[in-house]
């Protein structure tokens, strides 16, 4: 009994458990309304199923919060480009790879030229930000509030307002499959971010001084820690984030569609954040905790499709789950559950 | 009538994971009354006043309080505050941007017809001032006021909403001699008008200047409860260490003999910087404490940031070891062999939400660089040296730093510099806000390291504690390194007239 009690109390203790027990209970509240959920077929020799939905779809998001977690974590801030930048290396990617015309059925340029340029685009992206908000001290909301909205004007520039449309079956394979491979690419894609991040954290000090940084930036300073350099690397990082982000999402449409790529993808990326039970105020990060953060949003709007909610009533109730959630990683909100306990017990002494 | 119990606390008990933080201490208050707790570093001070405020939470125990039968127990500091008691922290927790009237009456404001009555409000604002001597304009921004007078305002506020136990905690860490005496007029003010306060301090003087009982914490448990004029000081301190009282002056002997090295370590030629501090020359040499000395504001610290490359000189040249460097950061200084623990620890100095670990091995990383990680094990070995050289009281290596004791914090960030194996230490203010047998040992420690070769500069606001320590002072006023002092000129006396400065006779 005892031994059961530590046990249980080690493992609510830990710090990602809320985030992984709500990502949990969205997934089995299928169980009760669409029990083929966590079924898998494979059709054309790829995995089909919603639980392979969840996975997939939610990879765009994954990416991207990668790269917000960093930023929050830093700088205390977010970056809300996120979405429009995703645009902007998706338009650099088909615009290069197109040769500027509307539509192709071959590559124009070599298929990497276009990769590299789409990253590229995106790591300029986050540079602007990160010089803005490290270098010239503005807000990072206001600072990245710029390329939220030039960034889809200047994706429209790139693609002269129309949609560049890359009709080539290796273009989609990064947002569909690769022939052979019985899971969807983006995952793989979404795998190896998390997992060469992680690396990099660990193995040079990165992780370590973007804490430091994001709680207290005087004394990071003090103790040789460049502070502006590191939020600056962050958004930087970010920007990279947002670049392949962009790239997946445009191989699933096979296009370049400034005007939709990545929209409001910003505020879910924040929102995994926030789910992750990382605090917005920066400092102290866990990396898996904004992924799985990202998995529960994917696996939430799946879960109402599935349910057979309207697409135009989806919001409402993920918005009520969201505050579900929110609420029960609230330290707030425990604090007021254990006071009313402590009210209770006190209150049975009394009488 | 003035001497009626108006907040009694008894057998209060509070566990830390791993720490008895407060095992069955009693404590009480009389109207009228100015109650000192005393006790070093993590002997609970802090958790008392917290579980009173409502802060944190306590395990046992009852709180009552004068006019309300039942005992009470606080959630919040909101709460007790409707329970008549009010805390005035040594960090000013008002809005600086507001103005003084919004600040004292924010959350109560007067209203007419739903809308904030200006006039009435700035009227009563200065009236409540006035009554406590302080005719200041209410209708500027708090931050235009020194930090003595925003202090000043809290109490204005806390008192004005009928506080029946007035809490202040450090209130005078940062104040100078002059603003510590007016806030003293101001305590003996609302003593008279019946209210009990409760004052935390580390500074003996201070406590028997004003106060009329003195409780003593130590370890979580009371030692006991005396009369102010009935406890003779080497007494109190005893009683706060539970040993006797460690004698200072044979550090002083030891002190006198270290720093007779003629190699020079640091030789500035007219460093200085624009509206922080006037150009100065200084030699520094092996194995000395240098201490710098001089009124609050008269350039201390700007000196010493100065040197670091904290706060970039504008002219002069600087010569680390024979060789002329220019530090345009804080890092190029500590590639150069310095180390700077600044005076502002919870501002400047830890990282709150990091471990112990990690607060320990940050500067030596930096020194590394970004691409040679300190392995975990060798963090381990290194933190736990530094832990048990220091005797650093935490419940592991992973304990956040923040849940340290204000001295133990303290310790964390000097192991932080000594990691670094510093020829050059710069330390701005290190024993502020600690406890005495904790300063002891960083003079001690101080003192060690300049025998093993360090050079160190100490900076500090008590002169005795710089006359044990320091080998020779500089003396700075007005932002402007005015004269130096050497060995046997060192006496409460000379320093005093170097400090004040001008006139010949006194």
């Amino acid at each position: 009994m005892n031994k059961g009690k530590a046990f249980i109390k080690r493992l609510t203790g830990y710090r990602l458990f809320l985030p992984l027990f709500c990502l949990v209970l969205v997934l089995f509240s299928n169980l009760i309304k669409t029990p083929g959920f966590f079924e898998v077929t494979i059709k054309n020799g790829v995995l089909y199923g919603y639980i392979i939905d969840v996975i997939n779809r939610a990879s765009d998001l994954v990416i991207l919060a990668v790269g917000m977690t960093l930023v929050v974590a830093a700088s205390g801030g977010t970056d809300i480009s996120v979405g429009a930048v995703m645009s902007v290396a998706g338009a650099v990617c088909c615009f290069i790879l197109s040769g500027g015309q509307q539509s192709v059925n071959e590559f124009v340029n070599p298929y990497i030229l276009g990769v590299l340029a789409a990253i590229l685009a995106g790591i300029l992206c986050g540079c602007f930000n990160g010089f803005l908000v490290a270098k010239l001290r503005i807000q990072p909301m206001v600072a990245t509030l710029i390329l939220f909205t030039a960034g889809r004007g200047i994706a429209q520039l790139i693609t002269k307002g129309q949609i560049t449309y890359i009709r080539v079956e290796s273009y989609k394979m990064l947002g569909s499959s690769i022939p052979g491979i019985p899971i969807p690419t983006p995952v793989f894609v979404a795998l190896i971010v998390v997992l060469l991040t992680y690396v990099l954290l660990k193995k040079t000090t990165l992780g370590l001084y973007i804490q430091t940084v994001g709680i207290n930036a005087k004394a990071s300073k003090l103790m040789g820690i460049k502070s502006a350099m590191i939020i600056f690397l962050s958004y930087a990082f970010c920007g990279l984030c947002a670049g392949i982000s962009g790239l997946v999402a445009s191989s699933r449409i096979y296009s370049a569609d400034a005007n939709n790529i990545g929209l409001n993808l910003e505020l879910d990326a924040i929102l995994a954040v926030a789910l992750g039970g990382n605090s917005l105020a920066g400092g102290k990060f866990s990396l898996l905790g904004s992924v799985i953060g990202a998995y529960t949003i994917q696996a939430l709007s799946t879960t109402l499709y599935a349910m057979g909610v309207s697409p135009d009533q989806i919001p409402v109730y993920k918005a009520v789950v969201v505050v579900v959630i929110v609420a029960l990683q609230s330290t707030e909100l425990k604090r007021m559950v254990s006071k009313l306990q402590m009210n209770v017990k006190s209150g049975k002494k009394v009488a | 009538m003035p001497n009626e119990i108006v907040l009694s606390m008894k057998n209060i008990s509070k566990t830390f994971p791993g720490v008895r933080a407060l095992d069955h201490v009693d404590f009480t208050l009389r109207s009228g009354e100015i109650h000192a707790l005393m006790g070093e570093n993590g002997a609970g001070k802090s958790t008392l006043i917290k579980v009173l405020t409502g802060v944190e939470e306590f395990e046992s125990g009852e709180i009552k309080i004068k006019g309300e039968s039942q005992t009470i127990i606080n959630h919040s500091p909101q709460e007790a505050q409707e329970h008549g008691i009010s805390t005035v922290y040594q960090e000013v927790n008002l809005c600086p941007n507001l103005s003084v009237a919004e600040n004292l009456f924010i959350g109560r404001e007067p209203k007419r017809a739903g809308l904030i009555d200006w006039k009435t409000m700035n009227r009563k604002a200065a009236e409540l001032l006035s009554k406590l001597d302080m005719n200041i304009d209410v209708t500027k921004a708090l931050e235009n006021y020194s930090i003595a007078l925003q202090q000043m305002i809290a109490i204005a506020r806390a008192v004005d909403m009928s506080a029946k136990v007035l809490i202040l905690d450090e209130p005078t860490s940062s104040l100078d001699d002059n603003e510590v005496e007016k806030l003293f007029r101001l305590m003996r003010r609302l003593k008279a008008d019946g209210v009990g306060i409760i004052f935390v301090t580390h500074f003996l003087e201070q406590v028997y200047e004003v106060c009329d009982k003195i409780t003593v914490l130590r370890n979580g448990g009371l030692v006991g409860e005396y009369e102010t004029e009935k406890l003779p000081r080497v007494q109190l301190v005893a009683k706060m260490m539970g040993k006797d009282f460690d004698d200072l002056e044979a550090i002083k002997k030891d002190g006198k003999t270290a720093g007779k090295s003629s190699e020079t370590v640091i030789d500035a030629q007219g460093i200085g910087r624009q509206g922080t501090i006037k150009p100065y020359d200084l030699q520094i040499h092996k194995g000395e404490v240098i201490g710098l000395t001089g009124l609050l504001g008269s350039g201390r610290s700007e000196l010493a940031r100065s040197l670091y490359g904290a706060d970039k000189p504008d002219s002069g040249e600087l010569k680390v070891n024979g060789k002329t460097v220019v530090l345009h950061t804080p890092l190029d200084a500590m590639m150069a062999g310095m180390a700077y623990l600044p005076e502002n620890r919870k501002e400047e100095g830890i990282v709150a939400d990091l471990s112990v670990r990690e607060n320990l091995i940050l500067a030596l990383q930096a020194k590394r660089g970004m691409f040679h990680p300190i392995g975990s094990k060798e963090q381990e070995e290194l933190a736990n040296k530094y832990v048990k050289l220091l005797q650093i009281k935490t419940a592991s290596l992973d304990t956040p730093v923040r849940s340290l004791s204000g001295g133990n914090q303290q310790k964390v960030i000097l192991g932080r510099w000594l990691l670094t194996d510093p020829d050059f230490l710069i330390l701005d203010e290190p024993t502020r806000g600690i406890d005495v047998g904790t300063k002891t040992e960083i003079q001690k420690l101080v003192v060690q390291l300049a025998k093993e070769g360090v050079t160190v500069m100490f900076i500090s606001s008590e002169i005795e504690e710089m006359i044990r320590t320091c080998s020779r002072m500089a003396v700075l006023r007005d932002r402007e390194k005015v004269s130096e002092l050497m060995e046997d000129e060192l006496d409460q006396n000379h320093i005093m007239k170097a400090i004040a400065g001008g006139g010949t006779d006194e």
